[in-house]
Formats: structure tokens, C-alpha cells, sequence
């Protein structure tokens, strides 16, 4: 496939803010349980709900620049019934919703305990960040679920494409909240630090595992399939086009297999490799400049994860045009 | 039931194009609007098709065969594209079958093109719409033209008669014979989508001469138990 700029911005960006909701709200639990300190609702919960609105909007602008016609957006919505895609259009500004819900109510310091004073996290801020995280859950499914369904792009159909979706949206956002914490909540760096750390780690078992399964596919579908003749030299000498077509626009990355090869490790050793030393050196040091830096390496990682992610993909289509004249 | 398609022998297309140009002459100047075309003179021209005729060499020189392989969306039964459409743009008739995109309700995700094994859709680039072969939905029902020409463009237009047309759940139908008796088969049965169109294999015709075409049996001077004529010896015309 070639990748487009506008699904890998979207899919990267959304990641990380679903990831920072999700840090969010175990740093929340984790104080109604006296597990960890109890946070500022405005400067720490308010401002980073902010900031994963920011991310997320950030995500759904880009996805609009992959719409021929944006202004029919909306009738996306539709098909929810069978389309992974349409139900993604509709998770993500519920869970956009969610988090501004959650953010404003840490913002106006509206907690009032549901169920009495004796149950702690039954306040309004626990149930709206309980729905947010049910939501952001629905939204990594949907996300991985329109690639992961297309069975016969088989680098795709597997439950790893979930799995590395959610993995490196939540990664990304420890990662993310670790930076955030160092300036908005100095008492929770460590615990983040640590998770962001351990994610990262997870998430390069289950990626470098999908990168073995990948490298191991046996296409079901060759050119003997494709034209339904059985012989083993079949060659293309025309594709009924002189000039290409969307067919070979759309489905062909046009690198060599260097440079992908080279993406492959660039990701490798940005998303994973690097921000782990960056981490550990900011948490011993303090420096909270290094947080961010691990965040920005890591985030630039992802783009080349998700920009590998694409191009690795093969498309049955393929066989169908592997001869321009 | 009724479900529509195109089948295609591949025996006898001898790629002429022809359906490629009927079908892009029809379908371009319809209500729907062009099928946008981009630098169709220059040096990298590139445009919008239905249809395509592709061109393939199988076995090794001395022995090689090129099969033409007009390439259209198959109409499958249970298509891959349509679930996927987030608009309810891609839908598929219930009356025969043809899988349509409504270009107003479209938004022009790929999505669909993703979703579909064949790569038998393409983006206008210009009106930013996916298309597709509509199996000349505005022909083939069409009372303003005469009876015979309600059938797709690209069937019309084939000069050997390589596309057949019709109902294939109509078991007597010439579409459904000709799958039936000539060996018809789908592109990429792996992946379950059941194509409405169906190819009709290239077979090589072939001269089979055995010994005794060239040498008859009953040949009366060969006769069994005969002794073979010895030329030296004087044959029996020669005797007077």
C-alpha cells in the first residue's frame, strides 16, 4: 500500500491521546485508592484532558484531509451496522466528548460522590473518566478493526494489528503523560515513568512479534489465482494502462525495499530503542526537557511505524499491475 | 433471484480494447458526469476506466501463449467492498445484483478499494468520487434504446463475441450454459467472494494426427499378412 500521510497522522496522533486519557484516569484510580498522590483537578486533570483533546483533534483534522469530499463527512456515520470505519467516525468524537466531559468537570471541580461518602471514586470525575476509557477502548478496536478486517491484506488480518494499535497508542501516551506530569504533577513522574517504560517494552514484544509473522506470510493469492491460469511462468506485458493509474498509485509505495528496510529499523530503534535510555536518564537526572524529548522521539517513531505499517502491506491487487506498458 | 454478469472467454479475446473505448465512450458522457482524464496526450497519461484489457504471457519461449484479460469489477455475490463503505455509498441491488456507488452520498475514503481484491475500483481524481463498472445499469434497462442494445457497452462492442451477458442464476441462461459447459471459473476463489463474472479458460486448439491418418489401414497393399512390396520386385499394374 502507499501510505498515506493523512490515516498515519490520524492513527499516531489519536494513539497518544487516548494513551494520555488512559494515564490519566490509572493516576486518578490510583488516588481514589490511596495508591498514589492525589492531583490538582485543574492544573493537572483539566489541562491534560487539554492536551489529549488536542491530540485527538489533531487526529480527526488529519483524517480529513484523507476525504475526497469532507463536507460529506458527516454521512459517515451511517453504517455503523457493518463498518469498522463508519464506527470509528462515530467513536472518536464520543470519545472526544468523554474526555472534554471528563476534563470540564476536574475543571469545575464538580466531584460530588454518587454513592456516598464511604465509596471513594464515586465521584463525577470517576464515572465520566470510566466512560472515557470505555469509549477509548471501543476506539483502539475500531481503529485496528478497519485494517484487521481486510482479510486478504494478510499482513493486516491479524490480532496483532490490534493488539500493536492499542500497545503503542497507550505507550505513547504514558510516554506523553510522564513529560506532562514532570511540569503539571511532579509527584506522579515516577509512576509514569515506570509504566511508560514497561508499555514501550510490551509494545516491542508484541510489534517485533508481528514483524516475524509478517515476515513469514505465504501469500494465499498469486498471479495463478489472480487470472485463474495454472502455470507457474505467467508475466505481465500489459496493464491497460500507459501512464499508471490509481491502481498503481494508491497500492504501491514506489520505495525500494532499502528504504523500507531502513524505515523498519528507524522505527525499531525510535519507538522502542531509544525513548527507554532517554526515560531512565530523565527520571534519575530530573531534567524534564528529557521527557519530552523521549515523548518527541517516540512520537516520530510511531510516524515510521505507522508509515511501514502501510507500505508493508501487500494488496492481491498487486498482481494485476506489475507491468507499466 | 437474479444476479448479472459478464462472462468473459478469454479463448477468443484477441485484446482489441475495444470494450475498454465503448465502455469509457459510454459511461463518460452520461448523467453521472466524465470519467476524468489527465494528460491523455502527453507522456504520462492517466485517466478514470471501468475496464481495462490486460495482457499476460504464460510459458517460456518457444512455448508461450498470450491470453488478453479484460479486467472489470466481477459483481461478486458477496462483495467485500460494501460492509466496508462507511456512507452506504457502495450497495448492492437486490433486483440483479450489480454492485453500484451512489457518487452523492460517496465521500472518497478508499476505503472500498482497500476492500477489494481485484482492484476493480478507481478514484476520480477530479471528482474525488470511487467508481466502478455499473454493468451499463443505464443501458441495459433503457427503453429509449432498441431492445437489442440493452446490454452493457463493452459486450456490444466486442468484435470476436468474447463477452457474454446475462442472468447466472438462470441456469439456461447463455451465461450460465456457457460457465456451466466450458469450463467457467471466478478470479481468486480464496478469498470467498463469490465474482458474478466468470472467465472461460484459453485452450490451445490442436491438431491431433495419429500413424493411421497418414497411413491407411485397409490399405490394400499393406493388407495383413501381405508381404511388404519389394520395390525391385515388378508390382502387379506392371504385369500385363
Amino acid at each position: 500500500m502507499n501510505p498515506a500521510l493523512s490515516v498515519v497522522f490520524l492513527t499516531t496522533l489519536i494513539g497518544a491521546g487516548q494513551g494520555l486519557f488512559v494515564a490519566m484516569y490509572v493516576a486518578q484510580a490510583g488516588g481514589a485508592m490511596g495508591a498514589l498522590p492525589v492531583q490538582d483537578g485543574v492544573r493537572f486533570y483539566a489541562l491534560g484532558s487539554a492536551l489529549s483533546l488536542l491530540l485527538l483533534g489533531g487526529g480527526l483534522l488529519a483524517s480529513f484531509f484523507h476525504l475526497g469530499h469532507p463536507e460529506r463527512a458527516w454521512r459517515a456515520v451511517a453504517m455503523w451496522r457493518t463498518s469498522w470505519l463508519s464506527r470509528e467516525v462515530i467513536a472518536l468524537p464520543a470519545f472526544m466528548a468523554a474526555v472534554f466531559v471528563y476534563g470540564a468537570l476536574h475543571y469545575l471541580g464538580w466531584n460530588d460522590n454518587l454513592f456516598g461518602a464511604a465509596s471513594p471514586g464515586g465521584g463525577w470525575t470517576y464515572v465520566a473518566g470510566g466512560v472515557g476509557v470505555l469509549l477509548c477502548i471501543t476506539l483502539f478496536v475500531c481503529t485496528g478493526m478497519i485494517y484487521a478486517c481486510i482479510k486478504f491484506i494478510e499482513e493486516w488480518h491479524t490480532p496483532f494489528t490490534l493488539i500493536n494499535f492499542t500497545l503503542l497508542g497507550v505507550a505513547s501516551g504514558f510516554v506523553l503523560a510522564t513529560g506532562f506530569s514532570a511540569f503539571a504533577a511532579p509527584a506522579l513522574v515516577k509512576f509514569f515513568g515506570a509504566w511508560a517504560i514497561t508499555l514501550t517494552l510490551v509494545a516491542l514484544i508484541f510489534r517485533a512479534a508481528s514483524l516475524l509473522r509478517n515476515k513469514r506470510i505465504r501469500h494465499m493469492s498469486n498471479l495463478q489465482t489472480a487470472i485463474g491460469v495454472k502455470h507457474t511462468k505467467i508475466q505481465q506485458k500489459a496493464q491497460g494502462a500507459m501512464g499508471g493509474s490509481f491502481n498503481t498509485r494508491e497500492f504501491f509505495h514506489g520505495k525500494s525495499a532499502l528504504f523500507l528496510r531502513s524505515v523498519k529499523w528507524i522505527f525499531l530503534v525510535l519507538t522502542f530503542v531509544a525513548p527507554v535510555p532517554l526515560l531512565w536518564l530523565a527520571l534519575s537526572s530530573g531534567a524534564a526537557a528529557l521527557f519530552v524529548l523521549a515523548h518527541l522521539v517516540q512520537f516520530i517513531g510511531l510516524i515510521a511505524e505507522r508509515w511501514f505499517f502501510f507500505a508493508q502491506a501487500k494488496h492481491p491487487q498487486n498482481l494485476y499491475y506489475q507491468t507499466i506498458s | 433471484m437474479t444476479q448479472l454478469a459478464l462472462v468473459i472467454d478469454l479463448n477468443v479475446c484477441v485484446g482489441c480494447h475495444a470494450c475498454v473505448t465503448s465502455c469509457k465512450q459510454w459511461n463518460t458522457s452520461g448523467a453521472a458526469g466524465p470519467m476524468s482524464d489527465d494528460n491523455p496526450y502527453g507522456p504520462e497519461p492517466t485517466g478514470t476506466f471501468f475496464n481495462r484489457v490486460q495482457t499476460f504471457e504464460v510459458g517460456e519461449f518457444p512455448n508461450t501463449d498470450t491470453i488478453h484479460f479484460p479486467k472489470s469489477c466481477l459483481h461478486c455475490e458477496d462483495p467485500p467492498c460494501v460492509p466496508v463503505c462507511p456512507t452506504g455509498a457502495s450497495y448492492k441491488r437486490k433486483e440483479d445484483g450489480i454492485v453500484l456507488v451512489d457518487y452523492d452520498k460517496c465521500i472518497g475514503c478508499k476505503y472500498c478499494s482497500w476492500a477489494c481484491p481485484y482492484g476493480a475500483r478507481e478514484i476520480d481524481e477530479h471528482q474525488k468520487v470511487m467508481k466502478k463498472c455499473t454493468l451499463c445499469v443505464d443501458r441495459i434497462y433503457s427503453p429509449a434504446l432498441p431492445e437489442a442494445e440493452r446490454i452493457p457497452a463493452c459486450v456490444m462492442a466486442c468484435p470476436t463475441n468474447a463477452r457474454l451477458f446475462g442472468d447466472i442464476h438462470d441456469s439456461e441462461s447463455e451465461v450460465s450454459v456457457a460457465i456451466r459447459e466450458r469450463g467457467g471459473y471466478a478470479l481468486q476463489p480464496e478469498w470467498g467472494t463469490h465474482p458474478a463474472n466468470h472467465y472461460l479458460p484459453r485452450h490451445k486448439t490442436k491438431m491431433h494426427i495419429h500413424e493411421d491418418e497418414l497411413v491407411r489401414v485397409d490399405n490394400p497393399l499393406k493388407k495383413e499378412g501381405f508381404p511388404p512390396h519389394d520395390p525391385r520386385e515388378p508390382a502387379l499394374d506392371d504385369i500385363n
